[in-house]
């Protein structure tokens, strides 16, 4: 027996008809055109990038681009650096950012809010205000064209905190919390056997937004890294696209190899990412948070599930608490 | 045992332990981000040379200097137009796009993976594909453009055509993302609402406006304000559009980060790109402040 209707159903559980297939396709199409087609370049040779009809299958040469790419500039240097650069500014801010949007959201301390709203105002700054003493920083500090000109100021960002926070709030529970604080536990020991596992499944995914975020950076490597020297991959990208005779080929392939790890890391953990870009959005009421697509059955109606949170695993207090 | 009947260690890790949970961020912060934006005011006081340092006070000079710089408003001209171009319709597509994703659609998540796939790649690879797609001989668009007959276009060369493509990149890659943040509003929306209208007779459009949109507004607003901020910070596609740096042989498509960068870090003048971004953030929260005023008045309250 199927229950056909709440009315809401008249509105959005309306059953979709396949306009809204074909209107989503060309949409989804159009998204994914970009990528599709500088992997089909990378995949040319040049005089097929000359012809007068465009290719839109790719052909055989991809190896052999690659093979340019790596001897044009030293392409595995750039990612070796952009991966050591993103692997330790995700970790730090993960860690960082989990302490500071624990404290926020759980614990109670004079100043608290103050410094909160603090955080958030800085968030709406434009990050290009202080970029020139930021430069003169960084240089006094003698790490112009080395690594820790990316990385140090990467370490935690108000964003993370802003995010970490908010998930704290969802999935730490209060009487726990409570509970063993009541029986004197220390602050440190609370945050590492209740808040830290509770938190776990948010830290995967503010390490993988802040992993594509720090990979993709190009403004501010472009400033403190030598292009000529040790650059990350999206500066080494805009190397091979200065110069008198652009090269689309080897261009495209570079590009292509660039977007290959976030595009991977995309495509296996999708679900999640798509749920902390909500996350990261200040609402005006609380908890707005994407709730996950329900399959949908005949006749089913798909309310949507709000206030998901609490998805933390129950921790037994007194096993936590009594070591 | 003090008063509250708790031990002198336990009570000094109450007081204590917040503070040094939220140091490192603060330490980082303040070093890296407070400091800096401060210290712009100072160096833009003065004749700072980026290699040479600080070559002596000048007062508002560089201000002066940048209020009747012609290619510091070329810069500017170019950034509010390409914002425009780009802002509006990737607002109403993503809020059409939002619409098709609120309702029991087979594989969902494979729908919002799609869409908002071009927020998580490189800006700067993508630069260089679309840099591609344009190409006036051997460009995708211009070949499409030739199948109904439209001659190519030599995008890079003139004002409108660089804008129009700058402004396609950014709504590219921001467009699904604003679809997907308006979707989780418009789940929030209660059903009772819409039930409401439903009893009421509204129509399905009649029932977006006076239901979905105010329903969504703060996000909405929220995405106005990010997206101007964001906007008017443009330096990515523009900068790898074309091969000049400058943003084309005229800098037609120059926008002020890059007018920045190239006083900054290319003419090594940190006084006076310290004043223009001075300039340019109270440009950015005046802007965003009248797109909010806007907004607001597009949208009734609920």
């Amino acid at each position: 027996m199927t229950i056909r209707t709440s009315p809401s159903s008249l509105v959005r559980g309306r059953r979709p008809r396949p306009l809204v297939y074909g209107a989503l396709i060309a949409v989804v199409a159009g998204s994914v055109f970009p990528m599709y087609w500088s992997f089909v370049v990378s995949t040319q040779d040049n005089s097929a990038i000359g012809s007068a009809t465009p290719v839109l299958l790719p052909g055989g040469h991809l190896l052999e681009n690659i093979d340019r790419v790596f001897t044009t500039v030293d392409f595995w240097l750039a990612m070796q650096n952009s991966l050591i650069v993103a692997t330790t500014v995700s970790v730090s801010n993960v860690f960082l950012a989990s302490l500071a949007g624990f404290a926020f959201a759980k614990l109670r301390f004079p100043g608290r809010n103050g410094l909160f709203l603090f955080v958030m105002a800085t968030v709406m700054i434009p990050a290009q205000l202080g970029i020139i003493p930021l430069y003169l920083v960084v240089d006094r500090l003698g790490w112009y064209g080395r690594l820790e000109a990316v990385i140090v100021p990467g370490l935690v960002s108000a964003f993370s905190v802003f995010w970490m926070r908010q998930a704290a709030h969802e999935s730490i529970p209060d009487d726990l919390v409570d509970a063993a604080r009541l029986d004197g536990a220390p602050i440190a020991r609370i945050y590492w056997h209740v808040a830290l596992p509770a938190l776990r499944p948010h830290a995967a995914v503010l390490a993988m937004l802040t992993f594509m975020a720090s990979w993709n950076d190009y403004f501010w490597p472009l400033v403190v890294l030598d292009p000529n020297e040790a650059p990350t991959v999206q500066v080494a990208l805009s190397r091979l696209a200065s110069g008198y005779f652009t090269d689309y080929t080897l261009m495209l392939t570079a590009a292509t190899i660039a977007v290959i790890p976030v595009i991977l890391l995309f495509l296996l953990l999708s679900r999640y990412i798509i749920r902390g870009f909500v996350k990261g959005v200040p609402h005006g009421r609380d908890s707005a948070a994407l709730p996950d697509p329900v399959p949908v059955g005949r006749g089913d109606v798909v309310v949507p599930d709000r206030g998901r949170g609490g998805g933390a695993r129950r921790v037994h207090l007194g096993h936590v608490l009594r070591r | 045992m003090s008063s509250d009947g708790r031990y002198a260690p336990e009570l000094l890790d109450r007081r204590l332990t917040p503070y040094l949970f939220i140091a490192p961020f603060f330490v980082v912060f303040a070093l890296f981000g407070v400091f800096p934006t401060l210290y712009t005011s100072w160096v833009s006081l003065h004749d700072w040379q980026l290699i040479n340092g600080d070559q002596g006070f000048v007062g508002l000079a560089n201000y002066a200097q940048v209020l009747a710089d012609p290619k510091f408003y070329n810069a500017l001209a170019n950034t509010v137009s390409i914002f425009l171009i780009g802002a509006i319709p990737q607002t109403i597509l993503a809020l059409g796009i939002a619409l098709l994703l609120d309702r029991p659609l087979r594989m969902a998540t494979a729908w919002r993976a799609g869409i908002v796939l071009p927020n998580v790649v490189s800006v700067a690879a993508v630069a260089l594909v679309f840099a591609q797609l344009y190409g006036r001989d051997y460009g995708v668009v211009n070949w499409v453009l030739g199948l109904v007959g439209i001659d190519p276009v030599s995008w890079q060369a003139h004002t409108w055509s660089s804008h129009l493509a700058v402004a396609s990149m950014v709504a590219w890659r921001w467009t699904g993302y604003n679809a997907l943040i308006y979707l989780a509003a418009m789940q929030a929306v209660p059903a009772e609402l819409y039930e409401a209208a439903a009893v009421d007779g509204a129509s399905r459009w009649r029932s977006f406006w006076s239901v979905t949109l105010p329903g969504i507004r703060p996000t909405l607003l929220f995405t106005v304000v990010a997206s101007t901020i964001n906007g008017l910070q443009l330096f990515t596609e523009p900068q790898l559009f074309g091969n000049t740096n400058v943003g084309g042989n005229d800098r037609q498509f120059q926008t002020v980060t890059m007018y920045l960068y190239e006083k900054g870090f290319t003419g090594l003048d940190a006084g006076y790109a310290a004043a223009i971004s001075w300039v340019m953030s109270m440009i950015c929260v005046l802007f965003a402040l009248v797109n909010v005023l806007i907004a607001r008045r597009l949208i009734r309250k609920a």
